[in-house]
């Protein structure tokens, strides 16, 4: 392990988090928060400087390779949350740090649980700040990084490939700055347009950009105790149409933005992700309206359950409605939705369509070579035969992932809270989404479980959010030896 | 600039590698997606798999916005249709490797037709290059500028030389051959000389002369300076045989003995020239060498397919004799070799290639002002000796170089101009017409405006 490298990557990543503070500093003291906004400037004057001395030296060519790549990546993030949660916990408005540390990665995550009752109480400034980790760890801070250091050689297409989701990884354009820059221009394109049609549809310009970086990373964030039930029928639906593109893989946008209108159209991932979206939206909105919502109408329900369901698909975790009280079909499918996740190469979490794909393709082939064992039968997706390796790590990663659940499950269990609030808060974090059902439930929040549970949720929701291998890299004691 | 390589074997790799030092954005090409992940985990690139002769295919690599595509798969005809059809598509530069012999005799003819903007062929360049080590035995490289006129010549300095100690402000007075020291090589550091520095034993330097100036300089020095007459060959591939073909036409003719192996290749070979001696063996067997008479040959050249079968070769001949030996390698790096077989050159196509091809792509970045003519790359890439031609441009033509700020760690080592040489000092000037050597450590130099401050 070349600490040397892991140390340089460290010290952007505070680079990057004191730059980001200067925002909600500025928030802070225009709204005369006078017991938050000089920690802000106490941490940005104390981590700008840290950061500069640990990046002074440029690491020499080539001693930078996979390990380091997942290592810097799996403490680059415990590092963000750790750091993050500073302001929460220094201004006294978050008294115990495990929480606010848990707070912090659930937004750099974009999961969006939170264990506030009261987030109003947390003042404009640091609010801020809560939903703009949301946005930074969307797109990812060490793909930010990529997009601004010039750097040589291929190796550090590991960090990217680190830190973004997917099964598998590719660029965009041949080289890792050129790619991370398109990513975080289509990203910064989309997540402007956005904030302004928000602003437009009558949202206060500070809940716009709030609820907007909550939205572009997926993340779930609200600014007010009520969550989205305040803002207008049409920025709800505003907010409905950006989660569910905020979903979508960004190659899509990346063609589209090439006039390749065709090959954007004919990508499979997109086509199911559509689909899902669609049977779920008819199924739900029906049964709802059938059992639950007789009285308001189709329309009412039609427009709750295109929410709820992009929420939760695309692992925004935004609600307008208490999903906890629909029926239990439509609960079901909720919770499942949750495991679906969004596209690979989105900024949502979740298993990822593509994966899932993967997996169904796989199995069908297994049922096919029952039938004719001889058969030679290469499974393709988007067009292409996929390697084996490809398969290979799809199925293994199903494997670390159920792995991970059943013990985050076991572990949160000795809180002695019943199944369905132990295994939706494992599912939610995993996932990324945000809310459970029963008592961590779109009104509840997480303050109940005990500091180890939360412990153990924040550790599920940056492995959910690294796509599981980076953090547990962090616990193989062969990563860190000095020698190989 | 935007680069479509088709082809990802050794000289593709090696191309993909310095290509993207050089920050041009590179789309590899290949059947073979195992190789494509590796070189793209080691580089910065983009690789796609699949048949670089198809339409469709080429589109996915982007040849809409493409400025060179180059063409290097294993088959020369492959490498045709490629820059064909990519020729069709878009008006771009193509580069084809074509090394087949057969092809040799129409090939303007083929590059006309088909559209290749440049034809790159390894085994040739090689042999070119070994036939000029051939003429200057002392010399561990040579390299010409000015279609000829001078030349830059690489040797190390050994214990008992006379250049060990001298400041090269005095050189001259102790040398009287006029030439100009232009880097030094001490241990693995690059250095630009000043004349304050002073030449120490196992520097490696080069030197700029005129071909005569460089023999006399080599007299005085006591190095070895009559070209070789006789010279082994292991191995009669292509190289061997464009060696042998150059060497038929050349002035300074040298008797050739080639070993091969292969019994219907040696006859191929016999057939082909009548003034090889062909000896169909092993030539690693130690026996032989010996009988064929080793010890009193000028040069061992191992020139065989495998890279370890030639380095182990010139490990052996080195003892058996004091042939200048080089050694040909394919799959490793020259850097790595060099200090395994410590008396001997190494020669390697994909190098040889990959600096060729780098000079054509740095000729087309080149402003109009002046234009980049030639480049070798030295020290193992850490230096880069580069020839322009000046255009007339009034920042640069007609101004002394005590006025014009060139920035530190260059070098500009020589004018040519018509039939005359300048080692240039603080009241030369260049002129348009001109052709002019510049030797520098500085990266990405495209054009004469890139040295200036």
């Amino acid at each position: 392990m070349n600490f040397r490298i892991v140390a340089y990557f460290m010290g952007w990543i505070l680079e990057v988090e004191a730059v980001s503070m200067i925002t909600p500093m500025i928030i802070a003291i225009a709204k005369g928060e006078s017991d938050v906004w000089p920690w802000f400037l106490l941490l940005i004057v104390v981590l700008a400087p840290l950061g500069f001395f640990l990046t002074r030296k440029r690491f020499r060519k080539g001693n930078f390779y996979v390990r380091e790549g997942y290592a810097a990546t799996g403490l680059g993030w415990v590092l963000l949350s750790m750091t993050g949660a500073l302001p929460f916990f220094l201004s006294g408005r978050m008294p115990s740090y495990i929480d606010a540390v848990f707070e912090t990665a659930s937004g750099f995550t974009t999961t969006g649980s939170s264990v506030l009752a009261d987030i109003e109480a947390l003042g404009k400034g640091l609010l801020f700040w809560r939903s703009f980790t949301h946005w930074l760890g969307g797109m990812g801070v060490l793909v930010l990084i990529l997009a601004i250091l010039p750097m040589s050689g291929g190796y550090h297409m590991q960090l990217m490939k680190a830190e973004s989701p997917g099964p598998s990884v590719s660029k965009l354009v041949p080289r890792v700055m050129d790619t991370a820059k398109t990513l975080y221009l289509i990203y910064i394109a989309l997540t402007v347009t956005m904030i302004l049609l928000y602003w437009i549809s009558g949202m206060p310009l500070y809940d716009a950009a709030c609820i907007g970086f909550g939205t572009a990373g997926t993340g779930g964030f609200g600014v007010r105790n009520s969550g989205m039930a305040d803002y207008s029928r049409v920025s709800q639906i505003l907010i409905t149409i950006f989660m569910y593109l905020f979903g979508v893989n960004f190659n899509f946008y990346y063609l589209l933005s090439r006039r390749k209108f065709k090959d954007a159209l004919k990508m499979e991932e997109i086509r199911v992700y559509v689909s899902i979206i669609l049977i779920n939206i008819v199924v739900v909105t029906l049964v709802n309206w059938h059992y639950n919502y007789r009285a308001e109408g189709f329309v009412y329900s039609l427009h709750h359950s295109a929410f709820t369901i992009g929420s939760l698909m695309s692992t925004t975790g935004f609600s307008t409605v208490d999903f906890d009280k629909w029926p239990e079909l439509t609960r079901l499918m909720m919770v499942l939705l949750m495991f679906t996740g969004a596209c690979a190469g989105s900024t949502g979490g979740g298993l990822k369509v593509s994966r899932l794909m993967l997996l169904f393709k796989e199995a069908r082939k297994e049922m096919h070579m029952l039938i004719h064992p001889q058969s030679v039968r290469p499974i393709k997706q988007e067009g292409k035969v996929v390697e084996h390796s490809v398969l290979r790590s799809a199925s293994n990663y199903l494997m670390i992932y159920v792995l991970i659940f059943v013990c985050a499950f076991l572990l949160v269990s000795i809180d002695g809270y019943d199944f369905t609030t132990n295994f939706t808060a494992v599912t939610a974090t995993l996932n990324n989404i945000g809310p459970g059902l029963s008592m961590v439930g779109a009104t509840q929040n997480y303050s109940i479980y005990s500091p180890l549970s939360k412990l153990v949720l924040t550790f599920c929701m940056l492995a959910g959010r690294l796509e599981l291998l980076p953090m547990l890299m962090l616990f193989y004691p062969k990563t860190w030896t000095k020698h190989y | 600039m935007n680069i479509i390589i088709i082809g990802c074997g050794k000289i593709g790799l090696a191309l993909a590698e310095q290509l993207n030092n050089e920050g041009h954005k590179i789309t590899l090409v290949d059947k073979n997606e195992s190789i494509l992940q590796n070189a793209a985990t080691k580089l910065d690139v983009m690789g796609l798999s699949g048949n670089g002769a198809i339409l469709s295919v080429l589109q996915e690599a982007g040849i809409e916005d493409c400025d060179v595509l180059i063409a290097v798969t294993g088959s020369d005809e492959v490498n045709m249709l490629c820059c064909l059809l990519a020729k069709k598509a878009r008006d771009l530069h193509t580069i084809a490797r074509i090394r087949n012999p057969e092809y040799e005799d129409e090939i303007r003819y083929l590059q006309e037709q088909i559209g290749i903007s440049m034809v790159i062929n390894p085994e040739r360049m090689v042999a070119h290059e070994i036939l000029t080590l051939l003429r200057f035995p002392s010399a561990t490289e040579v390299e010409t500028f000015g279609k000829g006129m001078v030349d830059m010549i690489h040797i190390r300095l050994s214990g008992n030389s006379p250049l060990c100690g001298i400041r090269l402000r005095d050189l001259s007075r102790t040398i009287p051959a006029p030439v100009l020291i232009s880097v030094i090589e001490r241990d693995n550091e690059v250095i630009i000389p000043s004349g304050n520095t002073e030449l120490l034993e196992n520097d490696e330097i080069s030197f700029i002369a005129r071909p005569s100036d460089a023999v006399r300089f080599c007299k005085l020095c006591k190095l070895e300076y009559n070209a070789s007459r006789s010279a082994f060959i292991v191995g009669g591939g292509r190289i061997a045989y464009y060696i042998s073909r150059y060497n038929k036409n050349s002035r300074s003719k040298c008797q050739l003995k080639l070993i091969e192996t292969n019994q219907e290749r040696a006859t191929t070979f016999a057939e082909t020239f009548d003034d090889v001696t062909v000896i169909h063996a092993d030539g690693s067997n130690k026996q032989i060498l010996i009988e064929e008479g080793i010890e009193h040959a000028d040069a061992f050249v191992a020139i065989t397919g495998f890279d370890e079968q030639n380095v182990m070769m010139s490990l052996m001949v080195d003892k058996l004799s004091d042939a200048r030996i080089i050694t040909k390698v394919n799959r490793l790096d020259p850097e790595d070799v060099e200090n395994v077989v410590p008396m001997s050159s190494i020669v390697s196509p994909k190098t040889v290639t990959a600096d060729e091809v780098v000079r054509y792509v740095r000729a087309l970045e080149s402003s109009k002002d002046s234009e980049f003519e030639s480049l070798y790359k030295l020290a193992g890439g850490r230096a880069e000796a580069m020839e322009f031609t000046v255009n007339n441009d009034p920042s640069i033509v007609n101004i002394p170089f005590s006025t014009l700020s060139l920035k530190p760690n260059v070098l500009v080592a020589a004018i040519i101009r018509g039939s005359n040489i300048i080692s240039p000092g603080g009241a030369d000037c260049m002129k348009p017409g001109d052709s002019v050597v510049i030797i520098t450590t500085l990266r990405g130099v495209n054009d004469l405006h890139d040295i200036m401050m």
